[in-house]
């Protein structure tokens, strides 16, 4: 053997160390050093032995998901926020509490994640590692894995920064379900805490308003919570979490597909001071702005106090409270009722919430 | 929050409330033919629909939404104008966020972005002058809007860019004036309104002395209102109290904030950088006299109108639309044929459907509750 062959047969047993600062097209062309990026950033970030093989897909034995429930539900979602950083937390914990929260208001046990990345060129490496490190503590967070990817590296301008995408598949027990469509006249309708925190974080963390609060996003898993207010009451009728487009989008939902009238009371919703202050000076409605933490929920009248109780005992659910009612009348229609007496429509937005001129 | 909480007191409003009551027994006035006040600024409309004020009062008091939302009055040849210096090249079109969705002839400047326009929204005139100092090599246009509201902080901002010496930057004027306006109602024979709630941030630059000749001239009360739920009932018990006892005066509601002389740091700075206009056309209200600020000779290397060729597009309103009569009180939204058909929030055809300010936009709301339950 001569000297040369010696040193071919030692490369590939050499694990080469990722020193590249930012991401360049080359990180997204299929070769080395894409391979390279995977192994350092992912790979290394989520230690799972499913992931570690680096093949197409990956496979799960039926048997041990059918104990866990009588059908599989299965989500996907896409997270393109900016900042990618902000009080409370990142893209990558947004990309997993996001899609574990899609599944747990399913009425599913989340179990397993995909996450895609598309990197724009430029991007720094340290980002993407510390975007990688949150997802994994989300993930165990949320006691789910991540267990398949995708890495594509697009040019300069074609994308902002860094976009996820996570799928899900969870199971849900047997006799649970939960759908919009399922809201009756006397059902109550419960949040797990104050809205409008993320939303609020994120305007700020923009940093086009020079102001200054200490509201932080409420990214957090709901599974936990969940679990609590099925185990409380099996006959939970409805569940979303309030994302994007807020509380009262949901409900409008709700009111739309179950053909119900929806009554809040505007004395029981609860939202921060900060957040009050800042729509304020806004002019927006906080009922509107986007949580990451929070859901809605719809049981029967004779088992609210029940799941107010139980999802208070859940540290996800601590300040919950009992916001209004499913009413017969103005089927369609989401209103409240201010504190001395008005009424006022909660309404489905039309586009996005603008800044009023005065 | 405790100092806004105060004015929110569902107690005290009760207590308002069985006064405005009680004095609006003694009024002469049934449902079929109430008492109209008109409150001139969308920042009032927007509060009497968000907290629903509208529905608790007696069915004798009928509150009439004005002119005062800046963005329902802007013709659609103005909004077409600043979509044509938008999609200029070399051009940051800067604008209020509530201007982006109004339509013009074509499209709206949220459209215009979408085709290409780097259109950015702000939340003052100085972030657009920050941009301008961080772009030298762009045009930034600031979109300039509203009443006497907004105008002083126009101005300041002209003023910086004069002491700063920022090239780039130029002001596209569709500031109004809320006095002019007011004229043109009381002048519409048309028009049945028996007292104004004066609009309170205007007030606070202008003092309350220009609504002298409301009263003065056409014997209707005016009591200038803040914004919050229990300012608006007593600003409406105030003026409830004046026709009982057979006054007219100007009343000030909002001493917190406004005074009688007004704000004359602010008044000076729109002195120096604006002219009223010889005209200036108002959707649905027309052609008003004096009834606009363009920039002054001194500042007109800022005035976009200047600077560049605004094209000044003549464009009428759809055909079925009633905005004008609507933005005058004459006409309830719920009068017009398309209101809630052809004209929805999610498709408007005129502007008081898209504002959130907007008579029509709050009305639909409103409207949905009451039909359906």
């Amino acid at each position: 053997m001569t000297d040369t062959n010696k040193n071919i047969a030692k490369s590939p047993s050499r694990k080469k160390k990722f020193r590249d600062t930012t991401v360049t097209l080359a990180h997204g062309s299929g070769g080395q050093a894409m391979r390279d990026l995977i192994d350092d950033i992912f790979v290394g970030s989520f230690g799972n032995p499913a992931m570690a093989d680096l093949e197409d897909g990956v496979s799960f034995p039926i048997q041990s998901l059918a104990q866990l429930g009588d059908r599989l539900t299965f989500t996907t979602d896409s997270f393109v926020v900016d900042p990618l950083f902000f009080p409370g937390g990142d893209i990558g914990t947004l990309a997993v509490n996001g899609t574990v929260n899609d599944l747990a208001v399913s009425g599913a046990t989340p179990l397993y994640l995909s996450c895609s990345v598309i990197v724009e060129e430029g991007l720094a490496v340290d980002s993407l590692r510390k975007v990688a490190a949150s997802i994994q503590q989300a993930a165990e967070a949320a006691n789910v894995q991540i267990v398949t990817g995708d890495t594509k590296v697009v040019p300069k301008g074609s994308a902002d920064k860094l976009f996820l995408n996570t799928a899900g598949i969870g199971m849900v027990r047997e006799g649970i379900n939960v759908k919009s469509d399922r809201l009756q006249p006397g059902d109550a309708i419960l949040v797990n805490g104050p809205l409008g925190d993320h939303g609020t974080a994120i305007l700020i963390a923009r940093g086009e308003l020079a102001l200054d609060t200490n509201v932080a996003s409420d990214c957090q898993p709901l599974h936990g919570l969940v679990d609590i207010i099925i185990n409380a009451c099996p006959q939970v009728k409805a569940m979303r979490d309030a994302t994007r487009g807020g509380v009262a989008t949901v409900l409008n939902e709700f009111a739309t597909a179950s053909g119900v009238g929806i009554r809040l009371q505007e004395s029981q919703v609860p939202i921060r001071e900060e957040v009050k202050g800042v729509c304020e000076i806004l002019g927006f409605d906080p009922l509107y702005l986007a949580n990451e933490g929070k859901l809605v929920v719809a049981v029967p009248q004779e088992a609210a106090e029940t799941v107010l109780a139980a999802m208070q005992s859940h540290p996800a659910g601590q300040e919950s409270k009992i916001i209004g009612e499913v009413v017969e009348a103005a089927a369609g229609v989401v209103w409240m009722q201010t504190g001395f007496g008005s009424e006022r429509v909660v309404d489905m937005l039309v586009g996005e919430q603008l800044p009023r001129i005065c | 929050m405790k100092y806004i909480d105060e004015f929110r007191d569902p107690q005290k409003a009760q207590a308002v409330l069985q006064q405005i009551k009680k004095f609006s027994r003694k009024l002469d006035r049934s449902a079929q033919n109430p008492l109209k006040i008109m409150e001139v600024c969308g920042g009032h409309t927007h509060s009497i629909f968000k907290y629903g004020l509208e529905t608790i009062l007696p069915d004798n008091i009928e509150l009439v939404h004005g002119p005062g939302c800046p963005v329902c009055v802007m013709p659609r040849g103005r909004l077409d104008d600043a979509i044509a210096l938008a999609e200029m090249p070399n051009v940051i079109f800067t604008t209020y966020g509530d201007a982006m969705r109004v339509p013009g002839t074509k499209k709206s400047l949220l459209e215009a972005k979408a085709d290409g326009a780097d259109i950015r929204m702000v939340y003052s005139p100085l972030d657009a002058l920050q941009i301008a100092k961080e772009n030298p090599q762009q045009e930034v246009i600031f979109f300039g809007l509203g009443f006497e509201t907004t105008a002083p902080s126009t101005a300041l901002t002209i003023l910086q860019a004069e002491r700063e010496k920022v090239p780039n930057f130029s002001v596209f004027s569709n500031h109004v004036l809320v006095v002019p306006a007011l004229q043109a109602l009381l002048d519409n024979g048309e028009l049945q309104l028996d007292g104004f709630i004066g609009p309170g941030h205007v007030s606070m630059v202008i003092g309350t002395e220009p609504y002298q000749f409301i009263c003065d001239r056409y014997q209707k009360p005016v009591v200038v209102s803040g914004f919050e739920p229990l300012d608006i009932l007593q600003s409406v018990w105030m003026l409830l109290q004046q026709m009982v006892s057979h006054r007219v005066e100007v009343e000030n509601q909002y001493q917190r904030i406004v005074k009688p002389q007004g704000n004359p740091v602010a008044i000076d700075a729109m002195e120096k950088v604006f002219v009223p206009r010889e005209s200036f056309e108002w959707r649905g209200l027309g052609e008003i006299p004096q009834s606009g600020f363009q920039l002054a000779d001194a500042y007109s290397h800022f005035d976009a109108e200047v600077k560049f060729a605004v094209p000044h597009y003549q464009s009428q309103d759809h055909k079925a639309c009633q905005c004008g009569k609507i933005l005058q009180g004459i006409l309830k939204p719920t009068d017009c044929k398309v209101f809630g058909t052809a004209c929805t929030p999610s498709n408007p055809l005129g502007a008081c459907m898209v504002s959130s300010e907007g008579a029509c936009a709050a009305y639909y709301k409103y409207h949905r509750l009451s039909a359906a339950s």
